[in-house]
């Protein structure tokens, strides 16, 4: 033969290749989205949280909302 | 010896009604949509039937001479052989339209006749907004929401300064 071979084309596990991508993707985006979501979301509501309770007495808001009258008991 | 007497009574049947369907197919006609069909589709290229079911008495004699060497057929006559198996070329099936302009208009306009007909009903069939909606009643309701401390860590009344009386900036 004078014309050269060409080479054999891919032809099994064409949908395995595709996919291995999209599973290295669908891992690297969950988890990328979880870390977010942790830095920008859990973290600074727990720090707030942490700072509203660190100076907080119950009893002076609860004097503090009986002033203003909201109870339908022992009113001032 | 009881199976064997049913399956000779069914076996009859069978026979009996494919006899009936034999004579029957000269006098029935086959309509056109339960016979194979063409279609122009991307995906499927090949059509089970041609276009032209019948064929014209030049187009007979154009049949007659594809049977010679395909070099002695001149451009036409390819080209009109090939619209004697298909309808639309590639090309032209393929083509797309302005038609979705037309769609998103029509959709557009009659969106805004049903924003017509909102402004009609407000204004001839629909009571008068509750007392609840006023200025002075919102303005009661935000100051007791303040006063419960309605979400107060992150929320409602997070936002308002309890010393200086204001929303905070």
């Amino acid at each position: 033969m004078s014309v050269p071979v060409l080479a054999k084309p891919q032809l099994r596990g064409l949908l395995a290749k595709r996919l291995r991508i999209h599973i290295i993707a669908a891992f690297a985006l969950s988890l990328g989205c979880a870390t977010i979501y942790k830095f920008a979301v859990a973290e600074p509501r727990k720090k707030v949280y942490q700072n509203f309770y660190r100076r907080y007495d119950a009893v002076k808001d609860f004097e503090e909302m009986s002033q203003a009258g909201i109870f339908q008991y022992g009113k001032p | 010896m009881l199976a064997t007497r049913v399956f000779g009574l069914v076996g009859r049947r069978a026979i009996s009604t494919s006899a009936c369907v034999r004579s029957h197919a000269g006098v029935v006609k086959t309509e056109d949509y339960s016979l194979p069909g063409y279609v122009d589709r991307r995906d499927y290229p090949l059509p089970d039937v041609a276009h032209v079911r019948t064929l014209s008495s030049s187009q007979k004699a154009l049949k007659e001479k594809e049977k010679q060497p395909w070099s002695k057929l001149s451009s036409e006559e390819k080209v009109q052989l090939y619209h004697i198996k298909f309808n639309e070329t590639f090309a032209k099936m393929n083509q797309s339209s302005n038609e979705w302009k037309t769609v998103i208009g029509a959709a557009m306009f009659f969106i805004g006749f049903s924003g017509l007909i909102v402004i009609w009903n407000k204004h001839y069939v629909y009571g008068p907004l509750p007392q609840t909606f006023s200025e002075e009643w919102v303005s009661m309701q935000t100051q007791r929401m303040l006063d419960m401390k309605v979400n107060p860590v992150q929320g409602f009344s997070a936002k308002w300064d309890y010393d200086k009386k204001e929303w905070k900036k």
